[in-house]
């Protein structure tokens, strides 16, 4: 049993770490010599999990463990000092399973064209998928992105100056040119809810799959948006294109960027002119299927955040984009592969800082919408885990709430 | 990932059930070799220290170097030994075994006064002073 998982603490205002309570001691059942024992029913769920896993792909749904009587302290014997079982069960248990990985595992699709009717269909459907559907899709992307440089680059450096018209247009072409990525994917985008406008002291906020998500809701509006400098053709782009609809460079690396980061941030929502700012703060893409904590900067810049919840479905395509086995021009040749992109986005109502309300609490408390919305489950890990390892302060964290139980129960004796 | 069970053979499953003493199901060590080879993420066949780190419920564990000594470099089969342990089907033998070598990180044969006092550091950390944890022991 294994009452640290993080999947049965659902609170607010941690950024971080999962166990809150500190660790009960385990029921006692042989004591041997010097070395008293105690058999934890090892890590229960996670085995009977394992045995399903093969039937039904459903990991979440297994016994809720942490309905055990609390015991009431009794004086402190060498026994509960060497008795490590439960430590180890917590370790062998996230070897095992754990909800991080879970959130970057790219599932693949299920074959079904194992029969003598299905697999001719299979073949055929490769036939036109590759065939026939490609090669007009990448046309019309060729096609498109002609038009819109020949458009873009005299709009860009022939007309001079800032000037309104300038901007429009090119915010035009920025939008057709999405469309035409969308189109060339065969992308069915159903938008739910108020279009965003544009006007200063708001922020939008985004569940985040993959690129292809900006790329989705930068053609019904244009978001200028915070992004980290890829390298690559996806580099140039985003050099020369994006620098137009106002966009703010990152680098993850670098943490004294956060500081010139949050005060550009503060600098666009303010000035009306800009275009809406498209915040994804989770920092990563997920994989369509969970929410890793969200960072809050986004949250603490004191203007209206209005969450915006994307669900692609997965019949289609998994839209997931895993950066690790992928690079993006492969990410995208699937989806032009693949029949259709089929996704959902909701815009959901603006979302202000109530009294009384922490930054943490409120990033949660539109991570929860978000999540509902788009029938996400929250795990409580920082994305970034998924370069860097954790800060030792949470190990440090757990040290010290053993090392109190022990001593308080030292003292009450 | 792929179809894991069509990299295993119905005879590489039973080895490793044999191995380990029958504490798994199949389907139980088919799940394992999934798991085993998403951990391994550039198919050595065995899994690093890096690889286990990179698992956060486990580097925050106050125990996990201890573990990782343990666990470190081991192959499938190994792998799935170590992890019977922890099964509510091992005996509790086993289990003492297991902490016993925990302990006894050094493979001595024996655990020392400065073995539990090391593994209480690990436990408390900067928590607690040497002397304290010299003094409950």
């Amino acid at each position: 049993r294994c009452t640290s998982d993080p999947r049965h603490h659902q609170f607010a205002g941690r950024t971080t770490t999962h166990c809150a309570q500190s660790h009960p001691l385990p029921h006692r059942q042989a004591f041997l010599g010097v070395i008293a024992v105690a058999v934890a029913p090892a890590g229960v769920g996670r085995w009977e999990e394992m045995a399903s896993s093969l039937d039904a792909p459903n990991l979440d749904d297994y016994l809720t463990a942490d309905s055990l009587p609390q015991e009431p302290p009794r004086s402190l014997t060498l026994r509960d000092l060497l008795d490590i079982s439960p430590v180890l069960t917590e370790a062998a248990g996230a070897i095992v399973d754990d909800s991080f990985t879970r959130c970057f595992k790219s599932n693949s699709p299920e074959p079904w064209n194992w029969n003598i009717y299905l697999f001719p269909l299979w073949c055929l459907g490769v036939v036109i998928r590759y065939g026939l559907l490609f090669p007009l899709r990448f046309l019309t992307l060729i096609l498109g992105w002609m038009a819109f440089f020949t458009a873009f680059f005299p709009v860009r450096f022939l007309m001079n100056g800032k000037n309104r018209l300038k901007s429009k247009i090119e915010r035009k072409l920025v939008e057709m040119m999405c469309s035409v990525f969308v189109a060339s994917w065969t992308g069915v985008i159903k938008y739910h809810g108020p279009r965003p406008s544009s006007r200063p002291y708001q922020v939008f906020v985004a569940n985040h799959t993959s690129m292809i998500d900006f790329i989705i809701l930068e053609q019904m509006t244009a978001f200028a948006v915070i992004m980290q400098k890829h390298p690559g053709w996806v580099g140039f782009i985003q050099k020369t294109i994006l620098e137009s609809v106002g966009c703010i460079w990152f680098n993850r690396n670098d943490l004294k960027d956060r500081e010139v980061v949050g005060r550009k941030l503060r600098d666009h929502v303010q000035h009306p002119d800009n275009n809406p700012l498209l915040i994804f703060p989770e920092g990563t893409c997920v994989n369509n299927q969970y929410t890793v904590m969200f960072k809050k900067g986004a949250f603490e810049l004191g203007c209206a955040v209005c969450p915006i919840a994307i669900k692609y479905n997965k019949i289609f395509v998994d839209a997931f984009w895993n950066s690790k086995k992928q690079s993006f021009t492969m990410h995208l040749v699937r989806l032009m592969t693949s029949w259709a992109v089929v996704c959902d986005v909701w815009f959901l109502e603006p979302q202000y800082l109530r009294e009384g309300e922490t930054a943490i609490e409120f990033t949660e408390r539109v991570r929860d919408m978000i999540a509902a919305r788009a029938g996400l489950k929250k795990v409580p890990w920082d994305g970034y885990l998924k370069h860097n390892r954790p800060s030792p302060k949470h190990t440090e964290e757990k040290q010290r709430m053993f090392a109190e139980s022990v001593l308080r129960r030292l003292e009450e004796n | 990932m792929g179809n894991a069970s069509s990299m295993l053979t119905q005879y590489d499953i039973e080895e490793v059930q044999e191995h380990c003493s029958y504490l798994f199901s199949q389907q139980e060590i088919v799940s394992l070799y999934e798991r085993f080879c998403q951990l391994d993420r550039s198919a050595k066949g065995f899994v690093s220290e890096d690889e286990f780190l990179s698992i956060p419920e486990f580097s925050t564990n106050p125990l996990s170097k201890r573990l990782l000594r343990m666990v470190d470099g081991l192959n499938f089969k190994e792998f799935v030994s170590f992890l019977s342990t922890f099964s509510a089907r091992a005996s509790l033998q086993q289990k003492i075994e297991l902490i016993f070598k925990v302990y006894d990180i050094d493979g001595k044969g024996k655990v020392s006064f400065k073995d539990l006092v090391e593994v209480l550091r690990d436990l408390t950390g900067s928590s607690m002073s040497e002397q304290q944890r010299e003094v409950l022991i």
